[in-house]
């Protein structure tokens, strides 16, 4: 059988199913093929923080471009995927690295951009009154938040669909291959699909696509990891990192915490499968305790993490492909790219319907690996 | 890290005679079971059971006394009260003991973690008052005790077992309300094999159905639409049969939908599973000596199907065996005689299987009936995320939370999978069930920061144990 669309989508996550919506909205005709389910790997399953705190100078003006779409994602796809607007705070434990957070502060003001800012010691205890009393002081980002993971990727699924996108789950795509002027995409059992453009967004997997494409992609297949506790009286209205020490945490409205943050587990993309290294994921759960000493008396019910594209850089792959016309990726979040994800979907639906875009997204190209 | 020849989760049964096999043959053995003393389910408690509790507990209960006396001679590492919270797939494991946890390694895994009830969706089962029929039968097994106006609910041997147990005990259950289908019994009639092992099963089953009536217990038969009610907790137990309504007044209501294999350390590891339509239930997929999907990981006792104790104690026995045969390298000829002993023993199941098979209303909870007891998300709930397009039990679990909570979908995972399959007219083999994640039962944030020092207890537990 064949199928044919304007636009096929290589990769049924949080980014293939965004770049479906709003090449749907702009008028293509769209089919994604997702080899297990939509959601199904580090676009279900992550922390679901939406954080502009802290990012790549590079990354800054896609993530405020999200974040503008993040505050009304309700008008986008019908559902509020969970979002609460929420600080985002990096704590700071030692005198010795306030200087390094205020220049950090500074080189993102210095860019025309305001939302990085210091707080003392009292402003910190201000937001976070269970803080532990040798925190400094921390670098926040007050107009961030969070959302729920699983529900925003079926959002989007869902209301791609609504516009006409054909989802086709449990189907492999194995090999693409020039068509004249666009691609066709063969897939596990024999299924193929043609269309005029192709865009790679296969998160862990998406190397293979490059290579074959003859991009150069150095991928890595990591697991990052994450804990979950049993309710909790309230006592966090932020979502939490620190300086110096890796940490991602919350506590969500209803009363659980969610701990994560640096710490990675196996991966085995050829089989889904990740392992947890509860070696690693201690330290986690040592530093939720430095910094928060109510966290002594919590009880980890569930450990998870998912499969996640890194890039060497930490830097993303956005754009068109350096050798192939009309093929595009957009994959290689490197841990943060739940929240770019509605501005990337409406970046790629653009330079594909358009054949361009008014975002900065050169630091990005697939040509830097050569 | 520790590391053994064999280790074996669960003292029941299957892992006490495992445990004796390996230990016999000279390799090092470490048992770990989170009960105070060995037995697992059926011999729970057994080392304290004076004669009077034996008396009412029955024979079969009073034979595990012989098995957990020489599981003690044997030279086997037992750690009681250890849980086991996480399983890798190199078999390292970490278990929980005291609010400390330790890690080790062995050579090969015997999963002998027994069975669990089956979820028992029905309104108002999560009223306080309402408990399983395995929980009751604990209650009485470790400490004698006994509720008060009890009716036992639902189907399955143990019910039937139970309602004797505590009519030796003097305190007989107010009433039984059996909720299988009466055409069950004719279907099953035509399964039943006639041997040794099968006869002895019938003649235990009747014995206690008869002592039953005579100690004079209402036994209802073939209801429909059970629903417990009452408004802070259990008041009574209404019910139809044959178009008829029945309302018993009831303290404690005891639920019971027979038992099905404890999947937790199995899924953990990903070890295959298949679907077994005649046990309703997911089984990890193994060979015949019980070894999984997972090389070097073997599962044996009612983890691996429902077979009972016997045939729990030849599967550990079994797994053992195979593990020891392949260590050395030279055949044994008791494992062959031990497939077919297994083979005989097991004759009697598709006659219990195809009778107890739980009822569709079962299956298929109402719309409002809870399933998911940590969360408290209900049977529509749940058809609500189906009918908006998601696909299965993990993505139900991540839109609704149903098995996010504390019990780790050990209360609903099988209702799901169920109510998923029969709404979207598929198998729940193809819709599948939930993925486990550790810990497998909950686990203090301040034991894993800790856990480094812990982990490696180089000093020989078996000593700091032997008290
Ligand atoms: C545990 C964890 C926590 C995280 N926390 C955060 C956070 O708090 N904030 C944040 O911003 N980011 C976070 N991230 C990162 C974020 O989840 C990812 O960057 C983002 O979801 C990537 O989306 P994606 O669509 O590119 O990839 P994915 O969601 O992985 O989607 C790629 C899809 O492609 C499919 N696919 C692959 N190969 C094929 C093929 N051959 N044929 C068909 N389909 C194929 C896959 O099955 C997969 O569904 C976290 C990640 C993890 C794992
Ligand atoms: C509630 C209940 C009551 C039963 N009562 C009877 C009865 O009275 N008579 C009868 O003939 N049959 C009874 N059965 C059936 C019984 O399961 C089998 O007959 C027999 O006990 C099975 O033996 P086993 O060795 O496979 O597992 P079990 O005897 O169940 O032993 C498994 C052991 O593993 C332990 N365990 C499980 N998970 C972990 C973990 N993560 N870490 C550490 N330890 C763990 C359990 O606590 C248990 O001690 C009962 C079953 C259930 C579920």
């Amino acid at each position: 059988m064949i199928a044919t669309a304007d636009l096929l989508i290589v990769g049924g996550g949080l980014h293939g199913c965004s770049a479906a919506l709003n090449a749907a909205i702009r008028g293509l005709s769209v089919i994604v093929l997702e080899k297990d389910t939509v959601g199904r790997h580090a676009s279900g399953v992550n922390g679901g923080g939406v954080r502009r705190l802290g990012r790549h100078l590079a990354e800054i003006p896609i993530s405020n471009r999200s974040m503008e779409i993040w505050r009304r994602i309700n008008e986008l796809v019908d559902d509020d995927c969970g979002f609460q607007p929420a600080p985002q705070i990096r704590v700071i434990e030692h005198e010795q690295d306030l200087e390094a957070q205020s220049q950090r502060s500074a080189e993102v003001r210095a860019l025309g951009f305001y939302h990085e800012v210091m707080l003392d010691q009292q402003e910190l205890r201000s937001y976070l009154p269970a803080v532990a009393p040798h925190c400094v002081g921390a670098l926040a980002s007050l107009d961030d938040g969070f959302a729920l993971p699983f529900r925003t990727t079926f959002a989007f699924k869902r209301k791609a669909q609504q516009l006409g996108v054909q989802f086709y789950e449990e189907t492999i795509a194995l090999t693409i291959t020039r068509e004249g002027q666009g691609w066709k995409v063969s897939c596990a059992g024999g299924q193929s699909f043609s269309g005029r453009y192709l865009l790679n967004s296969a998160g862990a997997w998406a190397g293979e696509f490059a290579r074959q494409a003859g991009d150069k992609a150095p991928v890595e297949a990591v697991a990052p990891m994450m804990l979950v506790t049993q309710r909790m009286p309230h006592f966090c209205d932020a979502v939490v990192g620190a300086a110096g020490r890796p940490l991602s945490f919350k506590q969500m409205p209803n009363g659980t915490v969610v701990v994560g943050g640096g710490t990675r587990g196996k991966a085995f993309p050829e089989s889904n499968i990740t392992e947890m290294s509860f070696n690693e994921l201690r330290r986690s759960a040592q530093t939720a305790i430095d910094i928060f000493p109510i966290m002594s008396k919590a009880n980890v019910v569930r450990s998870w993490s998912g499969i996640e594209a890194l890039m060497p850089d930490r830097v993303p792959v956005i754009g068109p492909s350096s050798r192939e016309e009309n093929l595009f990726h957009a994959f290689g979040f490197s841990e943060h790219g739940f929240q770019m994800a509605p501005a990337v979907g409406e970046i790629m639906a653009e330079l594909i319907a358009n054949g361009t875009t008014d975002a900065a997204i050169e630091p990005f190209s697939i040509a830097r690996f050569g | 890290m520790t590391h053994y020849d064999v280790a074996i989760v669960g003292a029941g049964p299957a892992g006490m005679s495992s445990a004796i096999e390996i230990s016999q043959a000279g390799f090092t053995a470490l048992l770990l079971d989170d009960q105070p003393a060995p037995g697992g389910q059926i011999y729970r408690s057994i080392e304290n059971a004076h004669t009077d509790r034996l008396d009412i507990l029955g024979p079969d209960y009073a034979e595990g006394k012989r098995l957990v006396a020489e599981f003690r001679s044997s030279s086997t590492t037992y750690i009681p009260n250890a849980t086991v919270w996480n399983v890798s797939r190199d078999l390292t494991l970490a278990y929980t003991r005291e609010g400390v946890s330790h890690g080790i390694s062995a050579d090969a895994l015997i999963v002998a973690s027994g069975a669990i009830e089956r979820p028992t969706p029905m309104p108002g089962w999560t009223l306080p008052g309402v408990m399983t029929v395995g929980a009751l039968q604990i209650l009485l097994k470790a400490h004698g005790l006994l509720a008060d106006a009890v009716v036992l609910v639902g189907s399955g041997p143990l019910i039937w077992l139970l309602a004797a147990q505590m009519i030796k005990a003097g305190a007989k259950p107010s009433a039984i309300v059996e909720t299988l289908p009466l055409s069950h019994y004719f279907k099953a009639l035509p399964k039943l094999r006639f041997n040794r092992p099968a006869f002895s099963y019938l003649k235990k089953g009747l014995l206690m159905m008869r002592s039953v009536k005579a100690a004079g217990v209402p036994v209802f038969l073939g209801a429909q639409g059970v629903a417990i009610e009452g408004s802070s907790r259990a008041e009574a137990v209404s019910f139809e049969i044959r178009g008829r309504m029945h309302r018993l007044p009831a303290e404690t209501v005891a639920l019971h939908q027979g038992i099905v294999p404890n999947q937790q350390i199995t899924r953990l590891l990903h070890c295959d599973h298949r679907w077994s339509e005649s046990q309703r239930s997911f089984l990890p997929v193994s060979d015949c000596f019980g070894e999984t999907s997972v090389a070097n990981l073997y599962i044996a006792g009612d983890g691996a199907g429902i077979g009972g104790a016997k045939v729990a104690a030849m599967q550990g026995r079994l797994a053992a065996l195979r593990i020891l045969e392949k260590a050395s390298a030279v055949q044994n000829t008791a494992t062959s005689e031990l497939l077919a002993e297994i083979e005989k023993e097991i004759s009697i199941r598709p006659f219990l299987e195809e009778l107890y098979l739980p009822s569709a209303e079962i299956r298929d909870p109402k719309e409002n009936t809870i399933v998911c007891r940590c969360e408290e998300i209900t049977a529509g709930e749940v058809r609500a995320s189906l009918a908006s397009g998601v696909p299965g039990p993990n993505q139900i679990k991540s839109l609704l939370r149903t098995g996010m909570g504390p019990c780790q979908g050990r209360f609903c995972g099988l209702a799901l999978s169920e109510i998923a399959a029969q709404y979207l007219g598929k198998t729940p083999a193809s819709v599948g069930y939930y993925r486990i994640r550790a810990p497998l039962k909950p686990l203090r944030l301040t034991e894993l920061a800790n856990m480094g020092e812990a982990e490696v207890p180089q000093a020989p537990v078996k000593q700091e144990l032997q008290k």
